[in-house]
């Protein structure tokens, strides 16, 4: 049963200018599986707490895990942990948490899967748990994001080092120049064209701000994807959980 | 007045775990209201009250009631339906 532990921030990285991946250090933990997320509590001088849950974002391992975090303007923690928290500061976590959207790096059905915004966060984790554990299941990838600057893990969610995983960019803002999408919504024909045919039966993870996944998660259904096969997390309406 | 935030059962892994020795989020329920068959992880929660408020997505029903008090965890499991819990092995 997960409990509270510290974590101390050992290092971090910008993944854009409001996202940042802290690199915990948690003695004693044990590992996860993708997918899975945890608690994080702050607390108060006068002993007030506030807890958001985060989704890991990195392989599993000993000892340290990865969470980024989008800012949220007006949060209550959030603020904290992009702007304030400092290396060799501490937090309580609490985890690994949820055992249902996670995938398992044994099963060899293909996956697809859908983020939304900070929502792709538990998916880098499986595609790095797929990367540390040699894994074979193909991947497709619709990352749903406003621009190239709210990219999160450039250079590697996508890269050639993991051959099986398509990443598809699906900009809804404003589009690189040149692109030919242009930039609109994620639509059901771009989950036709860059996700697998439903006769493929694969697994489905979608992850994002609640209308998003929902959205989501109906265009899959009528595309004839079976909804038993279909893994969803909602984040709320704001960008980060 | 907003909209209440609408998420979904993932977020209750953590507070029931302060309950709970086995991950409930990922049992199966059969909804004894409307028969919907799902996990509990599909279940959507509320989240603006003083605690979590977990209703069947098949027909709203209130299924859970978990807040928090300086004394204890008050927990209302009053429209959980019928829950089949995993054991030992992974989902």
């Amino acid at each position: 049963m997960p409990s509270w532990t510290t974590a101390t921030l050992e290092a971090d990285r910008w993944e854009t200018p409001t996202a940042r991946t802290l690199v915990l250090s948690v003695p004693g933990w044990a590992g996860h599986r993708p997918g899975q997320h945890v608690d994080v509590q702050l607390r108060a001088e006068d002993g007030y707490t506030a807890e958001r849950s985060y989704s890991i974002a990195s392989a599993s391992g000993p000892d340290r895990l990865e969470l980024t975090v989008q800012l949220a303007p007006g949060g209550e923690v959030s603020p904290y942990l992009v702007q304030e928290f400092r290396p060799g500061d501490r937090v309580r976590v609490r985890g690994p948490l949820g055992g249902w959207f996670v995938w398992r790096t044994a099963d060899p059905d293909p996956v697809v899967l859908v983020g939304g915004g900070s929502g792709v966060v538990p998916l880098a984790s499986m595609v790095r748990e797929r990367r540390r554990t040699g894994g074979r299941a193909l991947f497709r990838i619709l990352y749903s994001l406003r621009s190239p600057d709210d990219r999160y893990y450039a250079g590697d969610l996508g890269a050639a080092s993991d051959p099986g995983v398509d990443v598809f960019l699906a900009y809804t803002r404003s589009a690189p120049p040149g692109s030919v999408r242009g930039a609109k919504r994620l639509s059901v024909a771009d989950l036709n064209t860059h996700g697998f045919p439903a006769e493929f039966t694969p697994l489905c993870y979608v992850c994002g701000p609640t209308g998003f996944v929902e959205t989501v998660a109906d265009g899959l259904i009528a595309l004839g994807h079976d909804p038993r096969r279909i893994r969803t997390e909602r984040y709320g309406s704001g960008g980060g959980r | 007045m907003t909209r209440p935030t609408r998420l979904d059962g993932n977020v209750l892994a953590g507070p029931l775990s302060e309950v709970f020795s086995v991950d409930l989020t990922a049992a199966a329920r059969l909804c004894s209201v409307c028969g919907d068959e799902g996990v509990c992880a599909q279940l959507l929660v509320y989240a603006d009250g003083p605690g979590l408020v977990a209703r069947c997505p098949g027909c709203a029903v209130l299924v859970l009631r978990l807040v928090r008090t300086p004394h204890g965890v008050v927990l209302d499991l009053g429209g959980t339906g019928c829950v089949t819990i995993p054991l030992g092995e992974e989902p």
